[in-house]
């Protein structure tokens, strides 16, 4: 056994049979020994669990880091020391980039800056060339660089028979597709969520039935092709409904769900601050309890947090003017705790956050293709790798935009406070996050 | 009551807020039927007009009221202006109000781009003088002013006499495209504080996606609700939102919707009829019908004036000369 070179003491393990009282040690990248005492050897740095939950590291399926093409709002440096400091040790970098990551040169140009950053990033790559919705990807090009999942995300693929033709090949390589499902003849430029409020407030709305309509064809689709499909950020109680019956039928289909569409509702919109257009747009009261049902029944697989930076010039525009998007990497997890905990265990929180996250992504294992990638999503036991986060359900955590990692300041909670707070994270054993704090 | 610090919303104002406004606007209404319709109330004061999209009567109204009460207006014609140039209506409100402006009266396309200018400036007041489908706050109320003023001419007494009871079950119909109207939404806002009862009149695809929450019944006929209405507020197709393709011509929308010589056959006698303008003649509202005396298109237009005086009057808290007059 590796001598110890970092002990975790006075946490609770979460694991999959419950949490137990234990301590973790870790030398060099690896996890040398979970027990329920541990002696730190003389050099070893002790990092103070106490009262703390200690977990395996969380997986972001969605997040924009904004490189290339939007450095003033991302980089992958700063989104990935949000994501550290959020309990993140593994983010999926969205292909919305500028250009697109369409082409194995993009994807390798990300993966190379992902290479020593504070998180592993992962990329997905689009469906079709320039996320313009004609023409197919290279996906074979971009599977072979460990790329598993594939997105337009942003726009969901309109051409419903390029869209099956997308399954079939994607079924072919082993690789998953995941759609951002609004129609975008029935959402027609619209602002927020149609209903009540965007009739009183005078904007455009985006009507439950143009995320539905397309989470229906591409359940048909699924059915169809019989390729896997994920749903990215479900918003609406129709969405979630059709989704728990395509599990019911077996079918091949997985769901995220994002923090502020477990938290907020189309009300924010009340004062037009941009910083609450988000989309999908925050829905309704009965949507947002669906979409914590569906988190709750096993119905959507993982919260993603749809971490979508925005430089604060863009976001000081009228508010149908704005670019939709909202920071979420810092705030996951304590909305998750606020929102989920009197329902569900902590091994269920962290099953949302990370482990069933990490096997969508294709991240529960080494990925030899992907040079630097470990593995994520735990368990945490003895021989794995030190990819973990401690959590501290007794703090809380009080958002200032000023004080956040991100290069953007579009974070919609800003001046509240969540139960609960990471308070150190481990990224193939290097304290990258202690106390609050990101150590480079 | 409290003065509120801007006007963005009919609501802002609170059924006390309006009843002033309508005091404060007869009593100005009698100034402007002076010799030297002047003022000095507002002496000293600077009031800005920002207009992001076309105006004609709102814009000059808004200035016209703002000079009779003396203050100074600076005009900034977005066109000109640096906005062209790519600067940012945050960075053009903060420049115009760095020149100490008072008041800033703001008409954009984007709903809630006056709530944005209020959260920007640091001590001038804004007006919301039309914003996107949202609201229009001053033609509502001055809507309000005209209808009494009517109902005060017909009872031979003078409309401060009439107080607001006179809207108490007063039968409001509201037509057209009320989707895209910011006048339907302040108007609505404005009736129902004041004691009416709001009918909607239009296509189902003119209607807002959501009623619900609002004080307003959608009338299942329109002809039949055209007999019972006391007053008829007629609104613009408003074919440069794309309304257009809402219906599926204009002759049917005229058919369907528009306030013909037979429909208006089918008005009580003392049926009024408004609208905000620009009216399209032919369209929702026949020729012949815009040129009846119960149409007080013009009327409205004259009661803008001195509408926007108290606005400006109330926001700005300029002393009335002689003191305010109680009613």
């Amino acid at each position: 056994m590796a001598e110890a070179t970092l002990i975790i003491r006075g946490g609770s393990v979460v694991g999959p049979e419950g949490v137990r009282r234990q301590d973790v040690a870790i030398g060099g990248s690896t996890i040398v020994e979970v027990a329920d005492s541990i002696e730190a050897p003389s050099g070893a740095m002790v990092l103070n669990a106490q009262g703390c939950l200690v977990g395996p590291g969380l997986v972001d399926l969605h997040t924009h880091l904004r490189q290339p093409g939007r450095e003033e709002a991302e980089t992958v440096e700063s989104g990935t020391r949000a994501a550290a400091l959020g309990g993140y040790t593994a983010v999926v970098a969205m292909p919305n980039t500028e250009p697109a990551i369409d082409s194995a040169g993009v994807a390798r140009d990300v993966l190379a800056l992902g290479r020593d950053a504070l998180a592993e990033v992962a990329v997905a790559g689009a469906i079709t060339v320039g996320r313009a919705g004609s023409a197919l990807a290279p996906l074979g090009e971009l599977a072979a660089l460990g790329v598993h999942l594939f997105t337009d995300d942003g726009t969901g693929v309109q051409d419903g028979a390029l869209m099956r033709r997308a399954l079939d090949y994607a079924r072919g390589l082993g690789v998953t597709l995941a759609q951002h499902c609004e129609d975008e003849c029935l959402a027609g430029g619209g602002a927020m969520h149609e209903g009540c409020w965007s009739s009183r407030l005078g904007l455009p709305g985006i009507p439950a039935a143009a995320e539905e309509s397309m989470v229906a064809r591409d359940i048909q689709l699924v059915r169809l092709t019989g390729a896997p499909l994920h749903f990215l950020h479900l918003s609406t109680a129709g969405s979630v409904e059709l989704v728990r019956r395509a599990k019911t039928e077996g079918l091949p289909v997985t769901a995220e769900a994002a923090p502020h569409h477990m938290l907020l509702t189309h009300a924010e919109v009340e004062g037009y601050d941009p910083v609450f257009k988000v989309n999908p747009p925050l829905r309704t009261g009965e949507d947002v309890a669906a979409v914590v049902a569906g988190l709750c029944d096993g119905t959507i697989d993982a919260i993603a947090t749809d971490h979508a930076p925005h430089a604060p010039e863009s976001k000081d525009v009228p508010f149908d003017q704005a670019p939709p998007g909202m920071l979420g990497l810092q705030t996951a997890l304590p909305i998750a705790w606020e929102v989920l905990s009197p329902q569900l265990s902590p091994g269920r929180i962290f099953a949302l956050m990370s482990v069933q996250p990490a096997a969508i992504a294709r991240l529960r294992v080494t990925d030899a293709r992907v040079a630097g990638h470990s593995a994520h999503g735990g368990p945490v036991e003895e021989g794995a790798t030190a990819n973990l986060c401690v959590f501290d359900p007794s703090a809380s955590t009080l958002v200032e935009a000023d004080r956040l990692a991100s290069r953007s300041r579009n974070t919609p909670y800003a001046g509240r406070t969540f139960a609960g707070a990471v308070r150190h994270t481990v990224l193939r054993g290097e304290p990258v996050v202690m106390d609050g704090e990101a150590q480079r | 009551m409290t003065r509120p610090h801007h006007l963005l919303s009919v609501a802002d104002l609170g059924i006390d807020g309006i009843a002033e406004v309508l005091r404060v606007a007869e009593a100005f209404a009698e100034v402007e039927r002076r010799s030297m319709p002047k003022v000095p109330t507002l002496r000293g004061k600077v009031v800005a007009t920002l207009f992001f999209e076309e105006s004609t009567r709102t814009r000059l109204s808004f200035e016209t009221a703002a000079k009779r009460l003396s203050a100074d207006v600076l005009s900034l014609a977005v066109a000109n202006s640096s906005v062209k140039k790519g600067e940012s209506l945050r960075d053009t409100v903060e420049t115009v109000e760095a020149m100490g402006i008072d008041a800033l009266i703001v008409r954009h396309a984007s709903s809630g781009a006056p709530h944005q200018v209020a959260r920007w400036v640091t001590r001038a007041r804004v007006i919301n003088a039309g914003d996107g489908w949202h609201e229009h706050p001053t033609q509502a109320l001055l809507d309000c002013f005209t209808v009494r003023q009517v109902l005060a001419e017909r009872k031979g007494a003078a409309p401060e006499e009439l107080g607001i009871d006179c809207f108490e079950g007063l039968r409001v119909l509201i037509v057209g495209d009320i989707r895209h109207s910011r006048v339907a939404r302040s108007e609505i806002l404005a009736y129902t504080a004041l004691g009416a009862h709001v009918t909607l009149a239009a296509p189902g695809s003119l209607l807002p996606p959501s009623l619900e929450g609002w004080p307003v019944t959608v009338a299942p006929d329109f002809d039949a609700a055209l007999a019972g209405a006391d007053v008829v507020s007629l609104l613009r197709l408003q074919s440069e939102r794309g309304s257009g393709s809402f219906v599926p011509s204009l002759r049917e929308y005229t058919a369907g919707w528009g306030l013909t010589a037979r429909r208006v056959a089918l008005l009580s006698d003392d049926a009024i009829v408004t609208h905000p303008g620009p009216m399209v003649r032919g369209v929702e509202i026949a020729s012949d019908v815009a040129d009846l005396p119960r149409t007080v298109v013009t009327q409205q237009v004259t009661n803008g004036v001195a509408v926007r005086m108290a606005i400006l009057f109330l926001l700005l808290g300029g002393e009335w000369p002689g003191g305010v007059p109680h009613g």
